[in-house]
């Protein structure tokens, strides 16, 4: 797990002198040819891929600190086919690479939703990688700006007070139906790009690193996120229980801290 | 509303002083005894209109001026610095923020060099801190020229949740009372004890649609304390001045409130999505704000986020 994330820290440190000498007059078809290179090196990645999955977000969006989306794939889920990671890049972010959903054949569909932050004006996309290690990337253009570098939190105080505090939002589910479920906690997730005047400093960065959902033992999605993520990160998500069992979501942070919580279906 | 405005203006004449008082075509209008305020226009921030889209004021005693909410340009803070100049050669001794918002706090640096105290809610130094970075990059930009000047001023008169703080003005004592969170999380108000005036700053928004930067649960709360208070005349941070008999622009803003709350309580306890929300919630609530379509969408997306924690 630390590997993964040493990897993701890599990453954006080679993307920031990247993306600091391509600056102003590049075009925004340049930024993400870099930025394809650096998170996908020489693999083929089919573009406008309606046929395998879509993206929903708002073409200008109420709130830039938190920004709904939502991914689903056209095609199901199977064992021998299946989306096994969901990229999702936000161009224009001060950390391009906002998350990366492990995701489960036994999903069933893929029906995933998120809230984001953006930074301005940017081109955002979703890259479905299949088993077979193919890509397939939708995109939107989003316009929004200041989520990343906002103010944290309408209020701090309440924020902190219920650090940790998740919960998992679902009906009850019926064995062998398609069911939505929500996991959400609350968390500031402070970007580190937050100025704080007082201290003369940035609020040092404290976000949800890792969300791990499991059913009965197994796997269904494992996010691996940034600070793209907005405050008191969420994902919604649809999946068919086909026995009796505990759906359980686990939380670390950027501190190491974790927090868990589970519910008996 | 305006035949109350006009009303207030029938009884203001009868004193010594104009009721309209311009300056380069800004203008202030007398709402009681040396009580004067400029209502700002229901639009968004532009160059051409100098950011000057909330309500700010000033209040006359015996011995010196506050100034309540100072603009939202330094070029606004000039303007009603001349505009206080028609009326007295008082020393400004006084400038009281209301909350945080650029609309409010972009005109301090205007009263810089009158060495006033510059009074705000204990949080205000924390709001500032953090957002004015933002207000900076944001503003230089929609502002243009009416910016130049802006300075971020803190506070050094703090007024604490729990105990309200008198100044006078000399044989004119002011209240104010600082707010648990509500439109933000730091929001004061000011009470002309002589006259009965209350100063709401964002608290209150009339015709303007409110905007939502703290809590629904709190602004609920807080109207239904502000709604009774005992009060002659009030001033919103929006929409025009009226005599408290009216408490139309109270039961607007409650019933906006309210009903965001109750068909977005539904909506979450449906297993509903932030997308539901902002595409169906309070939407006939569309014809009686300005402004609607520029905030309403924002406002339901910060109260799904806060009510999904109940």
């Amino acid at each position: 797990m630390m590997g993964r994330n040493a990897i993701f820290m890599g990453m954006l440190t080679v993307l920031m002198s990247f993306s600091f000498t391509l600056q102003a007059a590049t075009a925004d078809e340049e930024l993400w040819s870099g930025l394809k290179q650096t998170y996908f090196g020489d693999r083929e990645i089919h573009e406008n891929a309606d046929d395998v999955l879509v993206l929903e977000a708002p073409t200008r969006a109420e709130d830039a600190a938190i920004v709904p989306i939502r991914v689903k794939s056209v095609q199901p889920q199977t064992a021998d086919r299946y989306i096994k990671n969901l990229h999702i890049i936000i161009d224009k972010n001060p950390m391009p690479y906002s998350a990366n959903f492990h995701l489960s054949p036994s999903l069933g569909e893929v029906d995933i939703a998120t809230r984001v932050r953006i930074d301005q004006y940017t081109d955002m996309r979703a890259i479905a990688e299949m088993n077979d290690g193919s890509l397939y990337m939708v995109s939107r253009f989003v316009k929004a700006s200041g989520g990343c570098s906002a103010p944290a939190g309408k209020d701090m105080e309440a924020a902190m007070a219920r650090l940790g505090k998740m919960q998992i939002r679902m009906r009850d589910a019926d064995i062998g139906e398609m069911t939505q479920a929500q996991v959400v906690v609350s968390h500031p997730n402070n970007s580190g790009l937050q100025f704080d005047q007082q201290t003369r400093g940035y609020i040092p960065p404290h976000y949800v690193k890792e969300i791990v959902i499991d059913f009965a033992d197994e796997n269904l999605i494992t996010l691996e996120a940034g600070i793209s993520i907005s405050e008191d990160p969420s994902i919604r998500f649809n999946f068919t229980p086909k026995k009796h069992g505990i759906l359980k979501a686990m939380v670390s942070d950027s501190k190491e801290m974790t927090y868990s919580m589970d519910k008996q279906i | 509303m305006h035949l109350l405005i006009s009303f207030i203006t029938l009884v203001v004449s009868s004193f010594a002083f104009a009721s309209n008082v311009q300056t380069e075509g800004y203008s202030v209008q007398r709402v009681a005894d040396g009580i004067y305020y400029h209502q700002g226009s229901h639009e968004e921030a532009t160059p051409e209109n100098l950011g000057a889209i909330a309500n700010v004021g000033f209040i006359i005693g015996e011995d010196c001026v506050a100034v309540i909410d100072s603009g939202g340009s330094f070029r606004e803070g000039k303007l009603l610095h001349q505009a206080i100049r028609q009326q007295t050669s008082l020393p400004i001794c006084y400038v009281i923020n209301t909350h945080v918002h650029p609309d409010h706090i972009l005109g301090n640096a205007a009263f810089k060099a009158d060495h006033p105290k510059f009074v705000g809610h204990e949080k205000l130094p924390a709001a500032l801190a953090s957002r004015q970075q933002h207000f900076a990059k944001q503003f230089s930009q929609i502002l243009g020229d009416a910016y130049q000047g802006v300075e971020f001023i803190d506070a050094d008169t703090l007024i604490s949740i729990d105990s309200p703080q008198t100044i006078d003005l000399g044989s004119r004592e002011l209240l104010l009372t600082a707010y648990t969170t509500a439109h933000t999380d730091h929001d004061l108000t000011v009470y002309d004890v002589n006259t009965s005036t209350l100063w709401t700053g964002d608290l209150l928004f009339v015709e303007r649609i409110p905007a939502l930067d703290g809590s629904i649960n709190g602004w609920i709360n807080a109207i239904d304390t502000l709604a009774n208070l005992d009060t002659e005349v009030v001033i919103p941070g929006h929409g025009p001045a009226f005599k408290s008999e009216d408490s139309t622009g109270w039961k607007n803003l409650l019933r906006y409130l309210s009903t965001v709350r109750e068909e977005i309580r539904l909506i979450i306890n449906d297993m509903g999505t932030i997308e539901e929300a902002t595409a169906s919630v309070a939407t006939q609530e569309a014809e009686k704000w300005k402004l609607f379509e520029d905030y309403h969408r924002r406002n339901i997306t910060a109260a799904f986020v806060e009510l999904e924690w109940e």
